[in-house]
């Protein structure tokens, strides 16, 4: 096998970090190495081999070597292939969407609300549409919370109501006019299809149409959301993996405040 | 034709468990279901109705795409004739007409045929012009079982663990590849998981569907497709491979039957994890399972229960007692069906924090626990989810725990854990991947747990005792108070639900002092004679 494995050659490259031409970090600067792995829909022989290595090379990724390949059927095999990447990123130009909030904790939420809205707020959550998932509300919403952050049923300045799941973006309208809800929170967990950009838009579209985008915060979550898909969908702000009640607190009850909303 | 048993391996007594705790638990469970039946008794329902007319062999859809069932049982609601079962009227509509029942549903819909306008049959003439329909859709239930007891026969079963996966593409044809793929690495129970929403639709929908969200429709179409792809890649390796399926929501008995027709294996199938998870009315759940049950009993069919689902919104930890209150609620919900507990998949789950020290003792202990309490129930043990992050190398290791738990305490129904659980629906290598995990751990620590005992008053048999106590306590209150004004209060998984609240009430109705369900008399005799 021609792999990189005992190729000299291979690193004799600049070791200097250079942050215009950032790649991926193995075990010496500049590198380049990544693994992948992947199924084709092929039996397992040298051809499939080369077919990897091949497929690889046009990933970009010099030297391929298929550290390991083995058959998951008759005419499908699965590769795990380690290499060098011979792209690289500025990193120096890069702008990301993010939130700049510093996260507060519980009790400075607390203060926060008292100081700046002076009343409690109302905030629903929902996984809406034909989502049955409420894991992703649940660990926002729900008083025992998640991972050791207490959810915002247990805040004391904020009325949360969690709807549970598969809500229909109408009903959650209707509850958040009725309830009169300053922040709105959306949860998707299903992203098959991209049903969950879909509905996020249908639900955006509703509450423009209804005239109340302009009176409620609304953030939308799950483990595919990110703050960017988020604003580009409409949306004030979107929760990935890793953000718990308070980062979802603590943008709320800015964005109310920067919005007039209080 | 009795149904072959799982092969359940005898447990040892490890725990030093208080019996009578135990004893006072299921005494507990046994009146709650006692009280309860006395409710199923006296109500139907609509899902319950459009069972009997599918077991009576109505099937299609007419012009708009309404399942034939759902024509005739609406048509009842109408004429407000529900209480007394389609079997009555559909039986009196043959004796009357001369019709088969497919042709009254037909009649039905076409607006020719009014069910409250014929003039009335005796019970006895009912009963006679129903016979033949119900003998043959008995016996072709038991032709099912017969076969699988002739696969089970010629190949044997499977002595350990069932390794269980999922398929889920929403294209049934597109789900058979990946299925057969599993199979043939060693899967033995292969679970087509439905599409997102269907658990909510007061239908069954009709014909090969290739259209779904996180999940494939329960049709009977589907379940035939699937079956035949398990039987084809089971003869060729000899093996037989188990179907499973998702009978919960609102069509539970409905889809039971289906699955009793196309010789499915096993059923997702909880009493109250309707009412908790998809906020149906409770009613309607207690009375639809009791009936879901009946069939699975007579089809052979294991239930998997739902508590895994609790602990995804609940602490696995604080809330276990939770989790064995409502095994014993399950198993005598079960047993007033008819269900052997052979046939009790009780469900539970490996989802503690990995940041709690000694989770995996804690871990051990609660599977033990159900293994000593409920010996015979081949225990349905579902994979860490809630703690799964993305990190699929740490999630690799959570799931080979949670393998590990499985072989220690001989779990029967082993749902795989997938390093990719929160990213995507799994791909065809995470499936083999996880296949890999778990035959290499039951290999090589095939005997661990029989070479282990716990020490005296040691962590884990503390906190068994622990879990029996509060459970048994929580049954004696729930003894009390009744099960409705339980779930009321939010006991299980923290969720409260209204009696009154959630889907599908109205579709609850009073049976009248004529009615009749032909299928459950039947095979509750052959439960009788069992």
């Amino acid at each position: 096998m021609s792999s990189g494995l005992y190729d000299m050659s291979a690193k004799d490259f600049d070791k200097t970090l250079d942050l215009t031409m950032l790649k991926p970090y193995g075990d010496t600067m500049n590198d380049g190495k990544v693994q992948v792995s992947f199924t084709l829909p092929i039996p397992n022989n040298e051809k499939g081999m080369e077919a990897a290595r091949l497929l690889s090379r046009q990933m970009g990724l010099s030297e391929p070597n298929v550290a390991y390949a083995r058959p998951l059927d008759k005419e499908f095999t699965f590769y795990v292939v380690y290499g060098s990447c011979t792209h690289s990123v500025d990193y120096t130009k890069i702008k990301v969407q993010a939130i700049e909030d510093e996260a507060m904790e519980m009790d400075e939420v607390y203060d926060y609300i008292r100081e700046n809205i002076g009343r409690k707020i109302v905030v629903i959550g929902a996984s809406t549409g034909t989502d049955a998932h409420t894991v992703g509300i649940d660990a926002i919403m729900n008083r025992k919370g998640f991972a050791g952050h207490y959810g915002l049923e247990r805040y004391d300045m904020i009325e949360a109501y969690n709807l549970g799941s598969q809500v229909p973006n109408e009903e959650f309208l209707e509850k958040a006019r009725e309830l009169k809800a300053d922040v709105l929170l959306v949860s998707q967990t299903v992203t098959q299809k991209n049903v969950h950009i879909q509905n996020l838009t249908e639900l955006i579209e509703l509450a423009e149409a209804e005239g109340m985008r302009q009176k409620c915060v609304m953030c939308c979550g799950g483990a595919r959301i990110t703050h960017e898909l988020a604003k580009e969908l409409g949306f004030d702000a979107g929760f990935g993996p890793g953000k718990f009640a308070n980062d979802v607190a603590t943008f709320c009850v800015k964005e109310m405040v920067r919005r007039k909303l209080v | 034709m009795e149904p072959l048993k799982a092969k359940i391996a005898p447990v040892q007594s490890k725990l030093g468990l208080d019996r009578e705790l135990v004893d006072r638990a299921r005494a507990s469970a046994a009146k709650v279901a006692e009280d309860t039946q006395r409710f199923i008794d006296m109500h139907t329902t609509v899902a319950v109705e459009r069972t009997v007319c599918r077991l009576l062999g109505i099937d299609g859809v007419n012009g708009v795409d309404v399942p034939l069932p759902n024509v005739v049982v609406e048509h009842l609601s109408a004429r407000d004739i529900l209480g007394d079962g389609a079997a009555l009227r559909i039986g009196n509509a043959m004796a009357e007409l001369g019709l088969t029942p497919q042709q009254v549903a037909e009649g039905i819909d076409r607006g020719e045929i009014d069910l409250a306008a014929l003039p009335s049959r005796s019970e006895a003439e009912i009963r006679a012009a129903l016979a033949g329909v119900v003998e043959a859709t008995m016996a072709r239930i038991s032709a099912n079982v017969a076969k699988r007891n002739e696969y089970l026969t010629t190949f044997g079963d499977k002595e350990g663990p069932f390794i269980y996966l999922i398929v889920a593409t929403g294209n049934i044809y597109e789900d058979i590849t990946p299925a057969k793929a599993a199979a043939k690495q060693g899967a033995d129970v292969i679970a087509v998981i439905r599409t997102t929403g269907q658990s909510l639709l007061d239908f069954v929908p009709y014909g090969a569907t290739t259209e779904g969200f996180g999940g494939t429709y329960a049709t009977q179409e589907n379940f035939r497709l699937m079956r035949a792809a398990l039987d084809e890649v089971g003869e060729e390796q000899h093996r037989y491979i188990r179907l499973c399926n998702y009978c919960s929501g609102l069509c539970m008995p409905e889809i039971a039957a289906m699955g009793a027709l196309e010789r499915l294996d096993v059923m997702l199938n909880d009493a109250l994890y309707g009412i908790l998870f998809r906020d149906i009315n409770m009613q309607r759940t207690i009375i639809d399972q009791y009936f879901s049950r009946v069939i699975n009993s007579y089809a052979g069919v294991i239930i998997n229960t739902g508590e895994d689902n609790y602990l995804t919104t609940a602490d696995a930890y604080e809330e276990a007692h939770t989790v064995l209150a409502s095994q014993f609620l399950n198993e005598a919900f079960a047993l007033k069906a008819g269900l052997p507990e052979e046939q009790m998949g009780l469900g539970h789950a490996f989802e503690m924090n990995p940041d709690l020290p000694n989770a995996f003792l804690y871990e051990l202990a609660q599977a033990q626990m159900a293994r000593e309490i409920f010996p015979h129930a081949p225990l349905k043990y579902m994979p860490p989810t809630k703690f799964m992050t993305g990190n699929i190398f740490r999630g690799h290791v959570q799931d080979a725990l949670f393998n590990m738990v499985t072989i220690l305490t001989g779990q029967k129904i082993h749902l795989l854990g997938m390093m990719t659980e929160a990213i995507h629906t799994p791909f065809m290598s995470d499936r083999a991947l996880a296949i890999e995990n778990a035959q290499y751990i039951f290999r090589t620590m095939g005997d661990l747990g029989s070479e282990i005992e716990y020490k005296p008053g040691g962590i884990i048999q503390s906190r068994a005792a622990e879990v029996l106590q509060k459970a048994t306590d929580l049954l004696g209150e729930i003894e009390r108070i009744g099960l409705f004004a339980t779930l009321e209060k939010g006991v299980f998984a923290d969720i409260k639900r209204p009696q009154d609240g959630g889907k599908g009430l109205d579709g609850v109705v009073r049976k009248t002092d004529g009615y009749f369900n032909p299928f459950i008399e039947a095979m509750h005799r052959k439960e009788a004679k069992a």
